[in-house]
């Protein structure tokens, strides 16, 4: 393998969030000067990922598999190597994460600080936590994978655990124990390929992906099966599907939103993420016959958690549940083997980072005016924040997945990809877009639309000669209800313009995507299921 | 599941050029309106009804231009596409973000333009008072955006596009009064019943993606001939199940009038002339696919013969003005969609009737805007009375409108909708008595309730003169502004104009005919076309004739009269439609999701922390698994694992 030019690339993206998380920690005097510290760092990661997207070359995506690799030996007696690399699946996760966390930091810039913890604390640990995403991607390496798959926990079992809301010990705990044990079952098919490796290599055991993938084919299926099922449990709970998701509506009401919106938007994709760069391509066998179990379990995902959704009082439960749902989607193209369900499940990816990240920080910006996170506690408050009202709907149509919003190119790629191979379960899947509106628009019109409701909310729309004091608690209220301010559209506003830019020109992203999902398919082993025409 | 397929020879469609290399400024015009106006928030509180109104007439302009270029080419070349860039490209699937100028495409753009500038117009005075009128041209103007995609769009994910574009501005308009919990209500069923509708498109798109591996309107229409039988009813009737929804038609029909709630101007744009009918539209799009499957459009004329029964039964019952012309819109447009059910002996015909109901409803809705403008917003009709000698040009144009919807003669309705007629009664045998005597029954019923509707707001007593509005105001009826009464005298003018004009010399059926195929004559059939006009007659006049019995000739209560007889007390409560989605979804449903919540905390949840528990011995540790007791944790996720291995090693062997 050849080192190109680029190659520190990779390093440095992975370096600069590590080493920046040590020097924001110690700032534990001076709040502001760490906020602003770990927001330049963000900035600068921003850049450094937009310099490796424009360094990923799409053209020669065709021939390397990967590219801007670092390849360094790492522990030589068990031959684990320090390897990273990207395909596009990877590298629009990398983007993901780059836009995601400064846009997480400015939403949570004017957040309380639970008692007893600094604000360097926190901003420390999200740029830990985007280090950990970024090797969990970046790593071609499979030991180095599940390294980072472990790693990733801790700074965000911290994040949920210190900064959360009354119940976070036990969310973060459930969250904790949950992954973990998963990671165990998955650490047992890490050491499995090894093995199975070893038995087949002259130089001995290998956790190289590609030299994993190449041997793919000749390991029998029953092998197949229980090393794909290591991985797979590992990814299940971490996606999560059904019936592995209770940890996730704890964990998602508890966390504190910034930490809320990389858990959801972020941490989760690395199960999907999973199934296409693991599962797939050195499992190709065990993946086609398992495919029902994982396509049954999806479509269970996206009909029970959507009709949990609607049943929900509290919001950030609320848009926990309706990721679940989303997650079916996801797991559903991954599983469907075709080019266009597969390239939709990963714009799936990338999108729902996007607008569930969206929905959090609205949602936790209404929290923070009306202090409850119960949807009864609200009503009509469209009437006085209209801006706020506005972006919550934008938040929530690309949640349904409207045309026009990036969601609907996602939800649409992975549908008529899926229905040609699973018509059964692409009909059930779609039949979820009705409950989808259900659950936004539901929420929205208690909470947005009628008549005022609450004590925040009414304290605010009480003009003068009313029974409202303003000595009183709610006549204190009525200063806090207010729109949104210049800090909070710049956090959104960047949120906004993606929405609609990936809704009608998703092609530069999809662009990146196509050619390592069709290298995807070609490692599973199976023909794109329609042919299209020739024009 | 086909790989492989014969690349039949699409036809090569020419690219537009001249005034149609502009035809992307159709949509952007109004969409950049409505991006400014949503934006700009206050600051264009002052200007932003004047923005919306040039946006759209800026479009109109651009759609007459393209229009008058089209028609100075020979018809066969009046077909023509542009490609603007690739929208959603994947593999083999790449879907165009492009436009189809015909003459199909080019109607509806006039039609959405020219009656959407009036009704902008109209709106400047309708919502003057309205704090929120500039989100209210805001959402207009997006409606016209999204209309303008879904009939231009050169495929079928492009329709959808515009489809759900409209849902949207639909859904945003008819809550356009947020406070009223009503209103909320009603938009968001109008959006959840048209996603019921949305799924049967989506699934048409997806089907004809497996079998002929394109979304392209002119390859899927090349090659619908290469599908088996069984392929294509499954797309039409999932087709028709999206038109449906957008339609108000049967069994979707009863959100159109819920949508009732949003303001007059929108029920006249998007409830009555144009969104609602865009499933006469995508028949009419789709016909190279409903041509190949005679079921096909049995099931299309069966919904549209249920449809204009059930909306003429319902709307003789309603005392809202605008329920009633809501119920007289789901019954005209299932004229329509008998019509082109028909095929190519009714295309035209439908599109024909959907162009002359454009003009006269959206001029009933506009003359119902003006007199709920001087009736301090009521729409009991039981309130009004004697309104024609306050408001002569508002009755005058409403009257116009109402006799070219019943069918006057020599008015516009009298051509279009007895042509629906004709042609549905000279089907052969057990359907032409079917459909054509359904449709001249409500051709009657349509008689009765559109002049017990005239008498009770323009003649007799006046029955507000001792009333009070709920706000507690007095009526001073007036007549409204010029600004509202011009677009009330341009659509006055269609409507007594456009009928005889499109029809004269088979002028409208022409134009369509490079869309829609050459209009044919059915011979003969069950009844004769005499026989159909004159009983059409005969029964309208007898329908206007009870009216004037029963509503013109003694007193109006101003209480509603209860109890009545079955039937109306069944008109009454919308057939029953209500009260059965109710009790077969909405409760269902409810109880369904918080039983779900229930088991998914205390079920899912307690199953494993219960397994947990009872694994580790003693029942007490339950309580402790709130804290985060580690073991069990542990138990419950070897549970689960357990569990999931089980039921991976069931599907593995035992599938085999």
């Amino acid at each position: 393998m050849t080192t190109d030019s680029h190659s520190i690339l990779l390093l440095i993206l992975l370096l600069v969030p590590f080493l920046g998380a040590f020097v924001v920690a110690p700032m534990r005097t001076s709040p502001g000067t760490a906020k602003a510290v770990a927001l330049g760092i963000a900035l600068l990661e921003l850049v450094l990922t937009a310099v490796t997207w424009f360094s990923y070359s799409v053209g020669a995506a065709a021939t390397q598999r990967f590219q801007l690799v670092f390849d360094v030996p790492w522990i030589p007696a068990f031959g684990t190597r320090i390897t990273l690399g990207v395909d596009g699946i990877a590298l629009v996760m990398l983007a993901l994460i780059a836009v995601l966390v400064p846009i997480v930091m400015g939403s949570s810039w004017a957040d309380k600080i639970p008692e007893g913890r600094t604000a360097s604390g926190f901003y420390a640990l999200l740029l830990g936590t985007q280090a950990t995403l970024v090797g969990v991607f970046a790593a071609t390496d499979v030991f180095l994978f599940y390294v980072f798959f472990e790693a990733m926990l801790i700074p965000m079992y911290f994040l949920v655990g210190r900064f959360g809301g009354p119940k976070r010990q036990y969310a973060a705990v459930k969250f904790f124990l949950y992954s973990l044990l998963g990671g165990l079952v998955m650490l047992g098919s890490v050491i499995g390929l090894f093995v199975v490796s070893g038995n087949r290599l002259p130089a001995g055991g290998t956790f190289s992906w590609e030299a994993l993938q190449r041997l793919s084919a000749s390991v029998p299926e029953s092998v197949q099966i229980w090393l794909f099922l290591g991985f797979f449990v590992a990814f299940a709970i971490k996606a999560p599907l059904v019936p592995f998701h209770t940890w996730l509506p704890d964990a998602g009401a508890e966390a504190p939103i910034g930490a809320g919106v990389l858990l959801v938007g972020v941490l989760d994709k690395v199960a999907t993420f999973g199934f296409l760069r693991y599962c797939l391509p050195l499992f190709p066998a065990a993946s086609k016959t398992l495919a029902p179990l994982v396509l049954v379990l999806s479509v269970i995902g996206i009909i029970y958690a959507a009709l949990l959704a609607v049943g929900q009082n509290d919001m950030k439960r609320f848009v926990s549940y309706t990721s679940i749902a989303h997650f079916g989607f996801i797991s559903l193209g991954i599983f469907a083997f075709s080019t266009q369900a597969f390239a939709g499940s990963v714009l799936y990816m990338v999108n729902h980072g996007i607008t569930t990240g969206m929905l959090f920080i609205v949602v936790g910006m209404l929290i923070a005016r009306g202090n409850s996170r119960l949807i009864s506690d609200y009503g009509g408050v469209s009437a006085i924040t209209p801006a706020l009202a506005g972006a919550f709907l934008i938040a929530g149509l690309a949640s349904l997945a409207l045309p026009g919003t990036n969601s609907f190119v996602s939800e649409f790629l992975v549908l008529i990809g899926s229905f040609p191979r699973e018509p059964v379960y692409t009909i059930i899947a779609t039949v979820g877009i009705i409950f989808a509106a259900l659950y936004v628009l539901w929420v929205y019109q208690r909470v947005f639309q009628g008549p005022a409701r609450g004590d925040a909310v009414l304290a605010s729309v009480a003009g003068p000669g009313t029974m409202t004091d303003p000595n009183t608690a709610e006549g204190a209220a009525k200063s806090t209800f207010t729109d949104l301010t210049a800090r909070e559209i710049g956090v959104l506003a960047p949120l906004v313009v993606l929405v609609l830019l990936l809704g009608f020109f998703p092609g530069p992203v999809l662009d990146v995507i196509n050619p390592s999902v069709t290298a995807t398919l070609h490692e599973v082993g199976l023909p794109d299921p329609v042919g299209g025409v020739t024009r | 599941m086909s790989t492989e397929l014969i690349a039949a020879a699409a036809p090569q469609i020419p690219t537009a050029t001249g005034a149609g290399g502009l035809a992307w400024l159709l949509f952007v015009l109004p969409g950049l309106g409505a991006l400014i106006l949503f934006l700009a928030g206050r600051r264009a509180n002052a200007w932003g009804h004047l923005l919306g109104c040039l946006t759209v007439l800026g479009a109109f302009a651009v759609g007459l231009a393209i229009f008058l270029q089209t028609l100075g080419l020979p018809a066969d070349q009046r077909t023509s596409e542009l490609h603007l860039y690739s929208w959603i490209p994947a593999g083999a699937l790449n879907v165009d973000f492009g436009l189809r100028i015909d003459p199909l495409s080019l109607t509806f753009v006039l039609l959405i333009t020219g009656v959407g500038s009036l009704i902008h117009i109209y709106s400047i005075g309708y919502m003057s008072h309205d704090p929120g009128r500039r989100r209210f041209f805001a959402q207009l103007n997006l409606f016209v955006t999204a209309m303008l995609l879904l009939v231009l769009g050169n495929n079928f994910v492009m329709l959808y596009l515009g489809w759900e574009g409209v849902g949207l501005a639909s859904y945003l308009l008819i809550g356009f009064y947020q406070d009223r919990p009503s209103a909320a209500t009603a938009a968001k069923k109008a959006f959840l019943m048209n996603r019921v509708g949305d799924v049967g498109l989506a699934l048409a798109i997806f089907v004809l993606w497996t079998n002929l591996g394109t979304v392209q309107y002119s390859e899927v229409f090349a090659r619908v001939g290469q599908l088996n039988p069984g392929v294509v009813l499954a797309v039409a009737v999932l087709l028709l199940l999206g038109a449906c929804g957008k339609s108000g038609q049967f069994p979707l029909q009863s959100w159109l009038p819920d949508a009732m709630e949003g303001p007059t101007p929108v029920s006249a744009l998007i409830h009555a002339a144009t969104m609602v009918t865009a499933g006469i539209y995508l028949v009419a799009r789709c016909n190279p696919i409903y041509n190949v499957t005679a079921d096909g459009r049995l099931v299309v004329t069966l919904v549209g013969v249920i449809t204009l029964l059930i909306g003429a039964i319902i709307g003789c019952a309603y005392d809202d003005i605008k329920k009633v012309l809501a119920y007289s819109t789901v019954s005209q447009i299932g004229y329509m969609m008998l019509a082109v059910g028909l095929g190519p002996a009714g295309y035209a015909l439908g599109i024909f009737h959907l162009l002359t109901h454009g003009f006269f409803k959206a001029g009933l809705f506009l003359g119902a805007g003006s007199v709920m403008h001087a009736m301090n917003d009521t729409v009991d009709m039981r309130h009004y009375g004697g309104l024609a000698r306050y408001m002569p040009v508002t009755f005058v144009t409403f009257g116009l409108g109402y006799l070219a919807l019943i069918g006057f003669p020599f008015l516009s309705g009298y051509y279009s909708k007895d042509a629906i007629i004709e042609a549905a009664a000279s089907q052969p045998g057990w359907r032409g008595l079917v459909m054509g005597g359904a449709a001249m029954l409500a051709a009657g019923l349509t008689a009765f309730y559109m002049t017990r509707l005239v008498l009770m707001t323009f003649f007799g007593e006046k029955r507000w003169k001792e009333l009070r509005s709920p706000d507690g105001q007095e009526y001073h009826p007036h007549e409204s502004p010029a600004v509202m009464t011009a677009p009330m005298i341009v659509l006055a003018v269609g409507s007594v104009g456009a009928g005889y004009w499109l029809q004269y010399d088979q002028r409208l059926a022409t134009w369509l005919a490079p869309t829609l195929g050459e209009l044919q004559e059915g011979a003969h059939g069950a009844i004769s076309h005499s026989t159909a006009a004159v009983g059409t007659l005969v029964l309208s006049a007898l329908g206007a004739a009870v009216a004037y019995l029963l509503v013109g000739r003694r007193p109006t209560p101003v209480q509603r009269p209860e109890p009545v007889s079955f039937p109306v007390r069944a008109a009454r409560r919308d057939l029953y439609a209500n009260a059965i989605n109710e009790a077969l979804i909405a409760r269902p449903g409810t109880w369904l999701s918080r039983a779900l919540v229930y088991f998914d905390n205390k079920g899912v949840d307690g199953l494993v922390n219960g397994t947990a528990a009872f694994l580790g011995g003693s029942s007490g540790r339950v309580r402790r698994m709130q804290t985060g007791f580690v073991r069990s944790y542990a138990m419950t996720m070897l549970g689960g694992g357990v569990l999931i291995i089980a039921a991976l090693l069931f599907v593995r062997f035992g599938t085999q």
